[in-house]
């Protein structure tokens, strides 16, 4: 969707259409001329920092401190539509990346940030993404050290994709890992869930929805380093992005070798996100929160974790949602009914349904 | 089968020569045609369906057959 | 949510359940019609609260399961072959044809939406006139009012652009199959409760009489379909065989007579085949003469054309007239999962198979 009715700052009646030096050409994407101008002009503006200031091949880093490790990770991001209610694609890109160096444990020291632009973008909607990204890296403290832009041909992209790549240093002593959650851990969520699926559900195929819907889109570093700090004793920690928590409770439990027993009536779901389910026949449990976390830790420490995550703005909604029990790897939901019942994941992501 | 969802109208339009309603489902707002509820009223219970309300519902009666349940007088012998 | 929550009330449906199996003197067999009955009580795991007394079978009641393969292998063909737009409900999309399911005509580049409702379909076709759009219709007497009102709003605004697939089946013809069945083992039927709240009651009433089994027309929540299995056995005690409502709240005798009269206008009862059935006498609806412009069978003939390969292992039609069970098949689980379905119960989260596979797997969660 090259020319989306996404540009805000293009939709004057003044000024109809982008005349074609305002949108994405191949030139964009050659190395020099355009390429150089679009880097000047539009990037550099919004990340400048001293590793991209380099202008090198890449960035150079100083090692963390002694007995840290170091931790990566990479992600892209292919969301349609690319502006949605709480928050776009740039956004999304800085925290989806940030938060899973934080579910190591990790405290961030650079992101990289790799741009795949359709033919024919408006370059005023490029500058919303670029500023996004931007702005949620600068928020967390993060420099966009290094990057890269390519430019497909209009037809072949989807406007804009992004891909960012976080580099973080996980300190000395702490472990946080699959493996490590026990029979007699307590599982919590840090807030209600399912808050982005439905809400770019709400803008998506026609569903036409009018509602207080946001994505929960949120950077998790602070609300994790605060738990850490207070309970050392978490085991694992885990974003339940794409596939929602269903999806991330049966990869835990697969990694654990446990059984995960869910608690269906302690479920955060707010009222809107229900509905909004309700009307799709889509259970929540498999739709993605973008700013929340489920952690496992001894069951002993539980009551303290969750005070120490609603004392904080991020945390608010904490609460436990189930525990882990010795047994076959896999996850159960205990009803509304008190009846007990598999959890299996649907193939694919979820659709509308009438029946 | 047939996944229907109790919602209240807030408002009547005409589009198109379509008779519709917006309905609001749990804090959720979205246009569903009342084709089938010609004469149904801002306020109104309907339940929903693919698009259209198949019926108004009955909201006092859903109240007093709970009540009657729970207190195990709904008839039952 | 207001109307729903309030079904769902955990002390209330213990309560009828233990109401159910207190009243209950020997063991019955009760079917539910719907697939929606199907997804909340495998979701609730309702049965396991009424075992003792109480054998679920859950029933046919699943438009995507008895679309037969034909339908679907020519909405596959429209989408592949005409530079058409196909539209249809989101349940659809996994529903295995001849040469695999709509993702994957979607991956061979046919143009596939997933639309909430019927009238969305008319609406894409009234911005792409230079466009065919066709929408795969499919569903019970609950779906045909929005398909009848789709179809009526086209023809009102002349497009000539605006196709329907029409898989339209009736509940009343699979009941009185399943009842007459001379391997019937069902004492009574939870009739689909959106059904009755468009139809009515009165179809029913001939086949309780004659089959002698109570239908009881119950609603989707928790506290619905016990309070209507409480009911089905009240009266299968006292040996009664009446038509009875549950689902106070939504169903009137006469059900919605506007929806019943768009119907009408645009549909005509005709025999109907059912995948893994096999052909209802009435079973269906068609377009009336007077809308056979937008009948895409009509406006394609080429879409008559299709070879259809079921799968020889697929025991659907036992498993949908409740003679089999979908853990006996011997195909279940291993050669057919929901992941690579071999028929259409495998696929829908209403499907009998696929509500087996996915919520009891293991009988072991207990």
């Amino acid at each position: 969707m090259s020319d989306a009715p996404d540009t805000g700052a293009l939709a004057s009646p003044s000024c109809p259409a982008p005349a074609e030096a305002d949108r994405v050409t191949l030139a964009h994407g050659a190395g020099a001329g355009a390429s150089a101008r679009l880097f000047e002009e539009r990037v550099w503006p919004a990340f400048a920092n001293a590793a991209l200031g380099a202008r090198h091949d890449g960035a150079v880093l100083a090692a963390p401190a002694d007995g840290a490790r170091l931790a990566v990770t990479t992600d892209s991001f292919v969301v349609r539509p690319l502006f949605f209610p709480g928050g776009d694609i740039g956004r999304l890109a800085v925290h989806g990346t940030l938060n899973d160096l934080a579910m190591c444990g990790a405290r961030p020291l650079a992101l990289t940030c790799a741009l795949v632009l359709e033919e024919g973008l408006p370059l005023a909607t490029l500058s919303r993404v670029i500023a996004s990204i931007g702005a949620a890296a600068a928020a967390a403290g993060v420099p966009v050290v290094t990057g890269d832009t390519k430019v497909v041909e209009r037809g072949k992209g989807d406007g804009v994709y992004v891909n960012t790549t976080g580099v973080g240093a996980v300190p000395a002593g702490r472990s946080l890992l699959p493996a490590r959650v026990a029979p007699g851990d307590a599982l919590l969520v840090s807030g209600p869930l399912a808050e982005h699926g439905a809400a770019v559900l709400s803008v998506r195929e026609d569903v036409g929805f009018e509602g207080a819907f946001a994505s929960d889109c949120t950077w998790l570093g602070p609300l994790v380093e605060t738990l850490l700090e207070a309970v050392p004793s978490v085991h694992c920690l885990r974003d339940p992005t794409r596939g929602g928590l269903g999806a991330a409770l049966h990869e835990i439990a697969a990694a654990a070798g446990a059984e995960i027993e869910l608690d269906e009536a302690a479920l955060p779901v707010r009222e809107p996100v229900a509905a909004a389910c309700e009307l799709l026949g889509i259970d929540p449990l498999f739709l993605a929160s973008e700013g929340r976390f489920a952690a496992w830790l001894p069951e002993a420490d539980a009551e303290r974790a969750l005070a120490v995550l609603r004392a904080h703005p991020d945390g608010a909604g904490a609460v436990r949602v189930g525990r882990v029990a010795a047994g076959r790897a896999r996850v159960v939901v205990r009803s509304r009914m008190g009846t007990r019942r598999l959890l299996v994941l649907p193939s694919g992501d979820p659709l509308p349904r009438i029946c | 089968m047939c996944l229907a969802v109790p919602g209240r109208v807030c408002e009547r339009h005409e589009e198109a020569g379509l008779r519709l309603a917006t309905v609001d489902f749990g804090g959720v707002r979205k246009r569903v045609c009342v084709e089938t509820l010609p004469d149904v009223a801002v306020g109104a219970w309907v339940l929903v369906h693919a698009g259209i309300a198949l019926q108004e519902i009955d909201a006092a009666a859903a109240a007093e057959s709970l009540r009657a349940l729970a207190a195990g007088t709904d008839g039952a012998p | 949510m207001k109307l729903v929550d309030e079904f769902r009330d955990p002390a209330l449906a213990r309560a009828l359940a233990a109401r159910v199996v207190a009243r209950a003197t020997r063991p019955w067999t009760v079917m539910e019609v719907c697939g929606g009955q199907t997804h909340a009580i495998v979701a609730h795991a309702l049965d396991a609260l009424v075992a003792e007394r109480i054998a679920l079978l859950h029933g046919p009641g699943c438009p995507v399961c008895v679309t037969p393969l034909e339908t679907l292998d020519r909405a596959q063909r429209f989408a592949l072959d005409g530079g058409g737009i196909l539209c249809t409900f989101g349940d659809m999309l996994r529903v295995p044809g001849s040469a695999g399911d709509l993702f994957a005509a979607r991956a061979r580049g046919a143009d596939v939406r997933v639309v909430y409702a019927p009238l969305d379909a008319a609406r894409l076709a009234a911005r792409t006139p230079e466009r065919p759009v066709c929408f795969l219709a499919v569903g019970f007497e609950t779906t045909a009012p929005a398909v009848a009102v789709a179809a009526r709003w086209a023809r009102q605004q002349r497009l000539d652009n605006f196709f329907l697939l029409v898989s339209h089946v009736r509940v009343p013809p699979a009941l009185e199959a399943i009842a007459g069945a001379p391997d019937a083992r069902v004492d009574a039927f939870l009739a689909a409760g959106h059904v009755c709240t468009v139809m009515g009651t009165a179809e029913y009433e001939p086949i309780a009489r004659r089959f002698r089994k109570p239908i009881v027309a119950t609603g989707f929540e928790p506290v619905d379909i016990l309070h209507g299995l409480a009911l089905a056995v009240e009266q299968l005690e006292r040996g009664e065989a009446r038509v009875e409502v549950q689902y106070e709240r939504a169903v009137r005798p006469g059900g919605n007579p506007a929806a019943r009269a768009l119907v009408d206008e645009v549909f005509e009862v005709a025999d109907r085949a059912w995948r893994g059935v096999g052909v209802l006498p009435r079973g269906g609806l068609v377009l009336r003469a007077a809308y056979a412009a937008l009948d895409a069978e009509r406006a394609f003939p080429a879409l008559a054309d299709v070879a259809v390969a079921e799968s020889p292992e697929c025991r659907a039609g036992e498993v949908l007239r409740g003679a089999l069970r979908p853990p006996d098949c011997p195909a279940y689980g291993r050669r057919c999962t929901p992941e690579h379905p071999l028929g259409a119960p495998m696929v829908s989260s209403e499907g009998a198979c696929a509500a087996y596979f996915r919520f009891r797997a293991a009988e072991s969660a207990a």
